[in-house]
């Protein structure tokens, strides 16, 4: 029931005759190209559901003329993915790390895939760049608590550290303070003693008091003169570079309640192909030996 | 208008002009108004009595009030989680504080508190006059609909500090807050409806056939993705029925149609009414709006599984979700067009008036972001887009420029109306918004852009072995110059909503009425 249709001036188009709050309608037909743009989407969408799996149905759905599927097409682009890297895969599964690490181009393949590999499963602990932070060494430099060669490093990365797996490489420091084997006087002492063997001890006494309780207490692991024992998992106290850090009252705190960082095996997630790869990159970083 | 003419809601009587005419000429109205949209009501008042009665608007008032408020307190929150993405420590090593629980405030804060106030307050205005009716229910049905609301966002957002959320994304309440907002919703849809039955036009405008939409689909999406069960009988944790894939797709259903009816269909509305109000010229195309009108609300409820491109949902799902997406782009720039065009023979007021230079602008970002979402809803875009910056950047450049413009567009046009003022205390103040929120927002969507594309990019880059090149805590540290950009363009357009606040602020009190506020009821 229109009622007052006019002819709108600027347009020249006539309105509707509605009219709410002073607001009118002009009778404009759809503009042409958006019509045919809509339609055209309609089309492609047609077209798509001939094409790929679309319509549900009472049971199962309208599969597509072209037979794609989501999962065929990652099996796919997986699959493939495999094949282009088998040669080299193949040939690192076969191949020793030596042999490996001599190859130019297994060698070059290998720190490739260590490194992607790395970056993903090792960098959030040791950092993207490999130099650690506390409580996760660096394996930049040639300081290594269990072993730098690399069988070394394959067997930490395989196994991992004091984790649940049957190999994992276990090592655990007493709590000296904790469970009262020795008195504070001599944690402190052997604190100053273990300063000493990087020369930062100003504390001559305290020194002396403290080598008798060192050879006493940790040398079994730690070895005369604190150099540390790979076998063991025991770190080197001489050389200055410290996972938890090497002032006096970490020293002390360490020795009071000892230290048990972990490590993953990472043969529970990783295949061994990947696991040679990450040894390669890990010994090549720097610090291999 | 004359006091006397004044119709009054009694008990949901409608009486005017001395007549009283009983509730069953509303089931007529409605009868006929669902028979065809914008049909044509026999039983109206004759369209020649074109008397204003009185309206409630105290509190349209009151919503104006809040819509400013929580949009300040919305940005705010941005702001904050932005610098969190940007510096970690702005997380304060507090639980209350940290991004996991304040993104949820913020998001909540700008769709619901901001844009829900805005539209309710809208709608109420908007139903009124172009029905030529006060509200069904009356000024105190509106006020429940107002109190319960801002109740509802109380609710919510001291849930989501002190950890109590759902996980649901945009749907995070928990199931009290839950049952309240279904109450408070269906009271809204009863006094939106109810003043739609008693209107004293013969048609429907479009604008209140899209809020119809937005309120009655918002009811059911809100429904449909909170079927839950309480863990306990006294505690606050539930779980929903379906689980898995089935409630992914629940969640994005939802999720999807809360921006395609709260933050699309519903400022449509809004756009509706006070573009042709500001430009004063007629609706470019009645036809465009009808077409538009149902193939959008038809298209947009199936577009939700692009959400969930390459998971576990089934092809089929993901297929219906993309190409309904795809056709939906030309119903969504149906709005757009006919808001444009209905400035034919008024572009020039674009130089004058704050108010439609940001409806404009709105209207041109709303063209923006929704050719690209259909674009991004495409399996080979999204394989690089999802997951990345660039979808927050889409949903930015919606929510700022779409949803936020149109709304200070109408907040720079209605606040004088409403308080009765001659006009804004300051065009120059409302011009320095206007840039320095848009510049805020091309800040904002462009180093989204970048930064999406680039951590696709990366994600899926390979060496020459076939190794990934990149590790994702390496994208994440590549992301920090955005960040940084992204809180820029944030910061920016916090300012530019204080300059409103104080604007519209000064408006209502340093400018003399010129005459009385709109009639109160």
């Amino acid at each position: 029931m229109p009622t007052k249709i006019e002819k709108d001036a600027v347009t020249g188009t006539d309105t509707t005759g509605h009219e709410w709050d002073g607001i009118k309608e002009l009778n404009t037909p759809l503009p042409k190209w958006w019509l045919y743009t809509f339609y055209a989407t309609i089309l492609w969408a047609l077209g798509y559901f001939v094409l790929y799996p679309a319509w549900p149905g009472l049971s199962g759905h309208t599969a597509g003329v072209l037979g794609w599927t989501m999962r065929g097409e990652i099996s796919e682009s997986l699959a493939q993915a495999a094949a282009a890297q088998a040669p080299f895969v193949n040939r690192i599964g076969a191949a020793s790390l030596e042999d490996i690490a001599k190859s130019t181009d297994l060698r070059n393949f290998a720190i490739a895939g260590g490194r992607s590999v790395f970056a993903v499963n090792c960098a959030p602990c040791h950092g993207a760049g490999a130099a650690g932070s506390k409580g996760f060494p660096n394996l930049v430099d040639d300081n290594w608590i269990w072993g730098g060669t690399l069988d070394d490093i394959h067997t930490t990365i395989q196994n991992g550290i004091r984790n649940s797996n049957p190999d994992s490489r276990i090592a655990q420091m007493p709590r000296f303070g904790a469970d009262k084997i020795l008195d504070a006087k001599q944690i402190d002492d052997v604190a100053e003693y273990v300063l000493s063997l990087s020369r930062r001890s100003r504390n001559a006494a305290a020194v002396e008091r403290g080598a008798v309780v060192f050879s006493e207490n940790c040398e079994a692991c730690h070895l005369q003169g604190g150099v540390g024992n790979p076998e063991m998992g025991a770190p080197s106290l001489a050389a200055n570079i410290w996972l938890y850090g090497g002032d006096k009252a970490t020293l002390v705190e360490t020795i009071t309640n000892s230290r048990a960082g972990a490590m993953p095996a990472w043969s529970e997630r990783l295949d061994a192909a990947r696991i040679k790869m990450l040894t390669v990159y890990v010994h090549a970083l720097g610090g291999g030996k | 208008m004359q006091a006397g003419d004044a119709p009054r809601i009694l008990d949901g009587i409608y009486v005017a002009n001395g007549a009283a005419i009983g509730s069953k000429r509303g089931k007529i109205t409605m009868a006929s108004a669902s028979v065809a949209m914008g049909g044509i009501n026999a039983n109206a008042v004759s369209a020649h009595d074109t008397t204003a009665p009185a309206y409630h608007d105290d509190v349209i008032r009151a919503g104006m009030i809040a819509t400013v408020f929580w949009g300040v307190v919305g940005f705010l929150m941005g702001n904050v989680i932005a610098s969190q993405l940007a510096f970690p420590a702005m997380n304060l090593g507090l639980e209350w504080t940290s991004f996991g629980r304040l993104r949820p405030v913020h998001t909540s804060a700008v769709i619901f508190a901001f844009g829900g106030n805005a539209m309710i307050a809208a709608s109420f205005y908007i139903v009124q006059r172009t029905c030529r009716t006060p509200l069904f229910l009356g000024s105190l049905g509106a006020w429940c609909v107002f109190w319960g609301y801002q109740i509802f966002i109380l609710l919510a957002a001291s849930g989501y500090v002190l950890g109590i959320t759902s996980g649901k994304e945009y749907a995070e309440p928990e199931w009290y807050v839950d049952l309240w907002l279904t109450l408070v919703w269906v009271l809204y849809l009863v006094v939106f409806a109810g003043t739609l039955m008693l209107r004293r036009e013969p048609h429907i405008y479009v604008a209140n056939w899209f809020i119809l939409a937005f309120i009655v689909t918002v009811a059911m999406l809100h429904i449909g993705n909170n079927i839950q069960v309480p863990v306990s009988f006294l505690g606050w944790k539930s779980y929903t029925v379906p689980g898995g894939v089935q409630d992914a797709m629940i969640q994005w259903w939802y999720g999807h149609n809360a921006v395609g009816f709260f933050l699309t269909a519903a400022f449509l509305g809004m756009m509706y009414y006070f573009i042709p109000k500001a430009a004063n010229r007629p609706v470019y195309s009645y036809r465009l709006s009808i077409v538009h009108f149902w193939s959008l609300i038809f298209l947009y409820i199936w577009a939700g599984p692009h959400h969930l491109h390459y998971t576990s949902l089934p092809d089929w799902a993901q297929t219906l979700g993309m190409t309904f997406s795809i056709m939906l782009w030309m119903p969504s720039w149906g709005g757009m067009i006919n808001g444009l065009m209905t400035l034919s023979g008024a572009w020039d007021k674009l130089r004058t008036d704050p108010s439609l230079r940001f409806s404009v602008t709105a209207l041109a970002f709303y063209g923006m972001s929704t050719f690209e979402g259909p674009m991004m809803s495409i399996k080979a875009v999204n394989a690089l887009s999802h997951y990345t910056d660039w979808t927050v950047g889409h949903v930015h450049s919606g929510a700022m420029g779409w949803v936020g413009f149109i709304t200070f567009g109408m907040l720079y046009w209605l606040v004088p109306q409403l308080w009765g003022r001659a006009g804004l205390y300051s065009q120059r103040l409302a011009n320095w918004h206007f840039w320095i929120a848009t510049l805020g927002i091309v800040f904002y969507i462009t180093s989204m852009w970048v930064s999406g594309i680039m951590q696709g990019l990366m994600w899926r880059a390979y060496d020459e072995y076939g190794f990934l090149q990149y590790s994702f805590s390496e994208s994440v540290a590549a992301m920090h110059p955005f960040y940084v950009i992204r809180l820029l363009g944030g910061l920016l357009y916090l300012v530019g909503a204080l300059i409103m606040a104080y604007n519209l602020w000064k408006t209502v009190t340093s400018v003399a009425p010129v005459r009385a506020a709109v009639a109160t009821a």
